[in-house]
């Protein structure tokens, strides 16, 4: 019974493994250091998005804002620097700041005044798409100093430093979700809000905590997109809140919320990004990519689904 | 012999990991007899059932259905014999009229159209042949829970059932609806239906059944003939111990020097001039009907609701809870009445669920002490013997008494002073009913106060020291223990006489 156990708990993992065989045999260039350093880079903006995201549909929560707070902070971090001459550091904590803030409103409008956290994010979505354009004239800008490529183009040795900051905040994912006391308090609130609040935990505060920290990864995503492509685009971060959805959900986080771990998540985000690489180093044609990801998606959530129906019998 | 019987479970025995459920239980149902089955909380019976409807598969043992023998069941195989359950949630649609959940799944149809007029004729039938007065036009989220059953029943007698299981049927009805339940299945006994009934109220089952099964910790204990049973008899094979003294004896004395909670003339959550003192040490208890104001004065109490005038007083100073935290801090706890939705956090651990309202103080900069999470749980399963092979062990998984444990370790954990009780017992059994009230007389030895809202006329008046009663959200009386009686606390509990009480009372 308990390897049975350990392998419903790491299917994930299986799963990804088996990818990667695959994609090895498949193509040899896949398994290149070259290739695996690309793929980390690649995967980078997502992962760190995925983070406030998975700690959102923890408490059964949504959301569909991260994809315009990485496109406000592509634009509002280069705007700063180039328009503005903001020097690079103040600029990429102002940029983290006003994300953060984004998120409060999202936390303001979730927890306060009680609009479905789906309308609320949605809502937010299109204001701050909207003010995006609203500050680029719906211009691209480019020409950063060369100190900004620390967070998406320099390596530390080998590794690129944007992997480093995916690797750092999923470490620090896990030590919130594992060690701290708010970390208990999103499982809790994700099983049972009425029954948290009435154990003493501050339901309001946590949702504004969580989807401030949203706020605040998508930004750090955004951050080091845009050090990554060098250019700050008006569709920068569009329908990434799909793909970071889907590495969450990947990851066995529940959509009712109160089930997860940061390690599934993990896992959901390297079976994305080595997914996509690998379809391209095959030449599968991009939309053949994109069935064969909803493909995939439904018969991770499939498998997750079956095992839980068969626990509650 | 095999015709003799509608249903037979034959040595049934189900395993899960780590534990054995039921192991060697047999059970035969004559034909249109009622058979009632009763046992503790987690004694099995739900499993024992789910072995008849196929959604559990057993380990090992058979069923016999009139003579046939099936080593399983699937949902259909029990359905094509004739077995129907009806649950405690009912699988009503309350935004179709009653006709249309009597044929769900199988409408009555012209071609592709739904024959509306020929399927309310066959629901009038359906419904005056268990002579139930429903309209068939009406929608089901209009009638009131006692007729969403007689529905349920109505459709399992529509689909040919032999075998009717009714599992806690009269747990969501008034007494009114279950005198009408009753008829309904003393009728479908007539009709040579064959009943099995499970329930806690031993009354019920005493009115209505031939023959009653006790089981126990997943094992068949005995058979008794209805008739020849007694109630201390069936408690007793129940909980397989004496349970002569239902209201354990408190030696410890209330200290009448210290107030510990006072609530003076607090109005709010619908709660008029509410007035009280509760004695350290004191069972204080709060009488009345559902619906009276009790819950709502006690949700002020613990801050989950705003109080708009008055004072409250813990320890002589004046407190404003806004929120659960707040009073929690200041050391007001509440194990509230509906355990699964408001009480125990199901989807998380004991130990998450007991270390809850404490968390913040056992974490140094955010970061739990996980040595201190890990002790307190120990100390508090050991202390309030909560059953439980692991501390990890989700809530969701424990029975009801042990669940209402958990909750009660989680108020120790936070060193709470005064403990609301909203109905302490509801849902429980009965030996864990008398490990409660041992708890709460512990609490009481160790310094706590309790206030404790019961609609239980028996256990309000057995655990209670006083007993204030409230009417339409205000105190329309006050006993001591002498005083205590169940016909006067009525008195005070129906408001419809109240202003006469009063007169009386002033008298």
């Amino acid at each position: 019974m308990k390897a049975k156990g350990a392998i419903k708990q790491n299917a994930i993992w299986l799963v990804f493994i088996g990818m990667v065989i695959i994609f090895s045999v498949a193509n040899p260039t896949f398994v290149k250091p070259t290739n695996l350093i690309a793929i980390s880079r690649q995967i980078a903006v997502y992962g760190i998005a995925s983070i406030g995201m998975t700690f959102v549909i923890l408490i059964a929560g949504i959301d569909l804002s991260i994809g315009s707070i990485i496109t406000f902070v592509n634009i509002f971090c280069a705007w700063l620097m180039v328009n503005q001459n903001m020097p690079m550091w103040p600029a990429v904590l102002l940029s983290l700041l006003c994300a953060t803030l984004i998120g409060v409103l999202n936390g303001f409008m979730v927890a306060s005044i009680g609009i479905p956290a789906l309308i609320a994010t949605f809502a937010s979505q299109t204001i701050f798409e909207g003010i995006s354009y609203l500050i680029s004239g719906g211009m691209p800008i480019s020409g950063f100093t060369k100190a900004f490529d620390l967070f998406g183009k320099s390596s530390l040795g080998p590794v690129p430093v944007c992997a480093i900051i995916m690797i750092v905040c999923f470490l620090v994912g896990g030590f919130i979700l594992n060690k701290t006391y708010f970390g208990r308090y999103f499982y809790a609130i994700g099983g049972n809000e009425e029954a948290s609040e009435l154990s003493g935990i501050r339901v309001n505060r946590t949702k504004y905590l969580i989807y401030a920290l949203s706020g605040f990864f998508a930004g750090l995503a955004g951050i080091v997109m845009l050090s990554r492509t060098g250019s700050a685009q008006n569709t920068a971060g569009k329908g990434y809140e799909f793909d970071v959805i889907t590495c969450v959900v990947l990851g066995g986080v529940s959509v009712n919320g109160g089930v997860g771990k940061m390690s599934g998540v993990v896992a959901g985000v390297l079976i994305i990004g080595s997914l996509t690489n690998g379809m391209i180093l095959m030449n599968v044609n991009q939309y053949m990519q994109m069935v064969v990801k909803g493909i995939v998606l439904a018969i991770a959530v499939g498998i997750d689904c079956m095992s839980k129906k068969r626990q509650a019998v | 012999m095999s015709e003799e019987y509608a249903l037979e479970l034959e040595h049934i025995r189900k395993e899960y990991p780590g534990v054995v459920a039921l192991s060697d239980v047999t059970l035969q149902l004559k034909k249109g007899e009622i058979l009632a089955l009763i046992g503790e909380n987690g004694a099995g019976k739900s499993t024992l059932i789910k072995c008849c409807s196929g959604a559990v598969v057993p380990t090992s043992g058979h069923i016999k259905v009139n003579g046939k023998v099936f080593s399983r069941m699937t949902p259909q195989l029990a359905a094509e014999n004739g077995i129907a359950i009806i649950y405690q949630e009912f699988n009503n649609v309350g935004e179709l009229s009653a006709a249309e959940n009597l044929f769900l799944g199988r409408p009555i149809r012209k071609g592709v159209v739904i024959d509306r007029k020929a399927m309310n004729e066959e629901a009038r039938k359906a419904f005056d042949q268990l002579k139930i007065d429903i309209d068939p036009n009406e929608l089901v989220k209009n009638l009131t829970v006692g007729y969403q059953q007689m529905i349920e029943i109505a459709k399992a007698i529509q689909q040919n059932a032999k075998v009717l299981i009714m599992d806690e049927p009269s747990a969501p009805l008034t007494s009114n609806e279950v005198e009408n339940m009753f008829k309904v299945v003393r009728l479908l006994k007539k009709k040579g239906i064959s009943i099995i009934y499970i329930s806690h109220r031993l009354e019920e089952i005493f009115a209505l059944s031939d023959r009653i099964e006790v089981i126990r910790d997943g094992e068949y204990i005995d058979t008794l003939i209805t008739k020849d049973a007694t109630v201390d008899q069936l408690i007793k094979l129940m909980v397989g111990r004496d349970m002569s003294q239902k209201y354990p004896e408190r030696t410890s004395k209330i200290d009448q020097s210290q107030v510990v909670l006072e609530l003076q003339h607090v109005y709010g959550n619908g709660d008029k001039d509410i007035s009280f003192k509760l004695h350290k040490g004191e069972v204080l208890g709060l009488g009345g009907l559902v619906g009276a104001g009790r819950t709502e004065i006690a949700e002020v109490i613990f801050g989950a609701k705003k109080k708009t005038a008055g004072k409250i007083l813990l320890n002589g100073k004046e407190i404003n809870p806004t929120c659960p935290k707040d009073a929690i801090d200041m050391g007001i706890a509440l194990v509230p009445e509906d355990r699964k939705r408001h009480g125990a956090l199901l989807t998380v651990s004991i130990k998450n669920n007991v270390n809850m309202p404490i968390y913040q103080r056992i974490s140094k900069a955010s970061v739990i002490n996980s040595t201190v999470e890990r002790n307190t749980t120990k100390k508090y399963i050991d202390e309030l013997q909560i059953k439980t092979p692991t501390m990890a062990q989700l809530v969701k998984n424990l029975s009801g008494g042990n669940q209402q444990k958990v909750i009660l370790a989680k108020w120790l954990a936070a060193d709470a002073e005064v403990i609301i009780f909203d109905e302490p017992t509801r849902g429980i059994d009965v030996g864990a009913k008398q490990e409660i009230y041992k708890l709460i007389n512990k609490l009481i030895a160790e310094g706590h106060s309790v206030l404790m809202i019961s609609s239980e006329m028996e256990e309000l008046m057995g655990m209670s020291d006083r007993i204030i009663v409230l009417a339409e959200h205000e105190i329309t009386g006050e006993l001591s223990k002498e005083e205590f009686n169940a016909d006067t606390i009525m008195a005070y509990a129906s408001a419809l006489d109240m202003d006469k009480k009063k007169e009386e009372v002033a008298k």
